[in-house]
């Protein structure tokens, strides 16, 4: 067996009274993806900011491509190969979408302490966040202003700059929120082609989505994992479908 | 979208035109005050980078400025009094020569900046703009009880620093002068603020949040701003005091620093020649509105009022429009 790339070994985290992480503990192995499905306020996003360094666990380590990342800040895990998306998208507004995209770039390369050469002719960063964004669907929108796109758009900018950095795995909060039908559909192929370049630790509430894509499903309730396992599995087990998924997901 | 850069040229090169007319009808009065708008708006170009560029709302600048002042009067002192700076263990001695006193002020306000910078960029919002007022009227409240250098009566300087090949008493050559730094300054400013370092940097001012998800770390981007906006600011405050020659702890004060950010917010904030536009303006209005009443400060701040509540670009947004996006 070879050792996951990710590796929550135990993690809890508090607010007040609060139990948003309880003992959890998760893998991410190379080539899968990872779905984190649970109901509203389980978790999800805590669990995900805690993998990122946005939050500290109270107890229990993190572990990523073989070190122990628990005290890494954000900025040295990014470092480090994790690449995120937020459930809000989270840009810089007053920018454009290719700005943006080149600042993922210039993230990967590092060297920002360049002050005298224009950035957007910077030919190696202009082509890795061009090729980002026409993955993404989003090479006709590259002049516009971030605060003039719309949500579905943002959505597909946040997958774009994440895809720039080439991280080692990708940390995706509900990339498919707010996108529609449409933007469902096209963006789970995608993702089901991106995990053979990196895993995909995937927070998600559309489940045909998560059933389409997921190698494997864990279900966080009330901070707890409930159950890991396949998506057949998971489908039948009777307590996940108490808790979270209902008897829909039978059909 | 094009009128931005046209406007530039037309008040950078309206300056010039006041000083000449000026020059061609013996107004060396105008040529002084075009003077003082050249060096006031070096200083407010140092302020945009960190307001500007960088979001950091800094009510301190007055540090640099002053910091460059007394360079320049601390220097000058020692030299038209020939008595060394320091005797011991080298020899110091002032000097003359504004090449010199510029390179002292910058490497003495950026030090300073790089200090201020890394204990009060620690905090943010409100608490940033608290402690860098704080360490402004710290340095003021040094500078007034500080005897050697003439404590709350300034320092006078009785000729005006040299350079070489110019003579630096003409009204206009120190224009020059001053106007060349300038324009340099801006240039600086609009590479900056175009390479991968300003990218960061702004990115940082409008989402921190995503800049650290890319990697890259706010805090030293923002340091390193605010260094070179110090550095800016204290070359100004160099010059601004061989204009006067004097020196004095005012230039220390809090008052210096809203100025500063005043010339900023009016001419538009974050706009390559915001700081030019609204230094003009605002030695205008002391001008004009200064020999109609005493209280032109009161339409001053009427003034900046309108300017904050309908013309967020400030006056170049106003004329410009928003800001055009290069991608
Ligand atoms: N910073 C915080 N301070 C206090 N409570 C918090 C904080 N962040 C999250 N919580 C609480 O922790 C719980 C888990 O929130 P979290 O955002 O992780 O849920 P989620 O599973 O992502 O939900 P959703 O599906 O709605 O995105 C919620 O009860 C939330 O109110
Ligand atoms: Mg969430």
């Amino acid at each position: 067996m070879t050792s996951p790339l990710l590796d929550i070994r135990g993690i809890s985290k508090s607010f007040g009274a609060i139990r948003a992480s309880e003992d959890v503990s998760l893998t991410l192995m190379r080539g899968e993806i990872h779905a984190l499905i649970g109901p509203n306020g389980a978790g999800k996003s805590t669990l995900i900011k805690q993998i990122a360094g946005n939050l500290k666990p109270d107890s229990g380590s993190i572990w990523f491509d073989g070190r122990d990342v628990t005290s890494l800040d954000t900025v040295a895990r990014a470092q480090a190969g994790l690449g995120r998306t937020f459930q809000i998208s989270s840009l810089a507004m007053e920018m454009s979408v290719l700005q943006n995209a080149v600042l993922g770039a210039l993230g990967k390369r590092g060297r920002v302490m360049r002050f005298w050469r224009d950035v957007m002719r910077d030919a190696a960063l202009l082509q890795v966040a061009h090729a980002a964004l026409s993955e993404v669907g989003l090479a006709a929108a590259v002049g516009t202003r971030v605060a003039d796109l719309s949500h579905g758009q943002r959505r597909q900018l946040e997958v774009a700059v994440a895809l720039t950095q080439s991280p080692k795995a990708f940390l995706m909060d509900e990339p498919m929120a707010g996108l529609g039908g449409e933007g469902t559909a096209r963006l789970t192929p995608f993702l089901d082609g991106l995990r053979h370049r990196a895993p995909i630790l995937l927070v998600e509430h559309d489940m045909d989505a998560v059933f389409a894509l997921a190698d494997r499903i864990s279900v966080l309730v009330y901070g707890r994992i409930i159950a890991t396992g396949k998506p057949d599995a998971i489908r039948q087990n009777a307590e996940v479908r108490e808790a979270y998924l209902g008897d829909e997901a039978l059909t | 979208m094009r009128r931005e850069p046209l406007l530039n040229a037309a008040v950078f090169l309206g300056l010039l035109a006041v000083v000449l007319w000026a020059r061609a009808t013996d107004e060396p009065f105008t040529i002084t005050l075009a003077t003082r708008v050249a060096i006031l708006a070096l200083a407010g170009v140092g302020l945009n980078l960190a307001l500007g560029l960088g979001g950091l709302v800094s009510l301190g600048h007055a540090v640099f400025f002053g910091i460059g002042g007394y360079a320049m009067g601390i220097l000058a002192s020692h030299a038209q009094s020939y008595s060394p700076l320091i005797e011991w263990p080298v020899l110091i001695e002032g000097t003359k020569s504004m090449p010199v006193i510029w390179l002292v002020a910058m490497a003495a306000s950026g030090l300073a900046a790089l200090g201020i910078g890394a204990l009060s960029l620690r905090t943010s919002g409100v608490y940033f703009i608290m402690i860098t007022l704080a360490f402004g009227q710290m340095f003021y409240y040094f500078a007034i009880s500080w005897p050697a250098y003439g404590g709350e009566d300034g320092l006078s300087i009785y000729v005006r620093n040299g350079f070489p090949g110019l003579n630096t008493l003409d009204p206009i050559q120190f224009f020059a002068i001053c106007y060349v730094i300038l324009g340099l300054a801006l240039w600086l400013f609009s590479r900056l603020s175009r390479s991968a370092f300003g990218l960061a940097l702004g990115a940082a001012r409008q989402n921190g949040e995503r800049v650290m998800a890319v990697g890259i770390a706010p805090y030293r981007l923002r340091l390193v701003a605010f260094a070179l906006s110090g550095v800016i600011t204290g070359l100004a405050g160099a010059l601004f005091a061989d204009l006067n020659r004097f020196v004095s702890p005012t230039m220390f004060s809090w008052q210096t620093s809203g100025e500063i950010m005043v010339f900023v917010i009016l001419g538009g904030v974050a706009r390559l020649f915001g700081p030019v536009v609204g230094a003009a303006v605002f030695i205008l209005l002391e001008h004009v509105l200064g020999g109609l009443s005493e209280f032109w400060h009161i339409y001053l701040g009427a003034v900046l009022l309108v300017v904050v509540l309908f013309a967020r670009g400030g006056i170049i947004g106003l004329i410009a429009g928003r800001e055009v996006r290069h991608d």
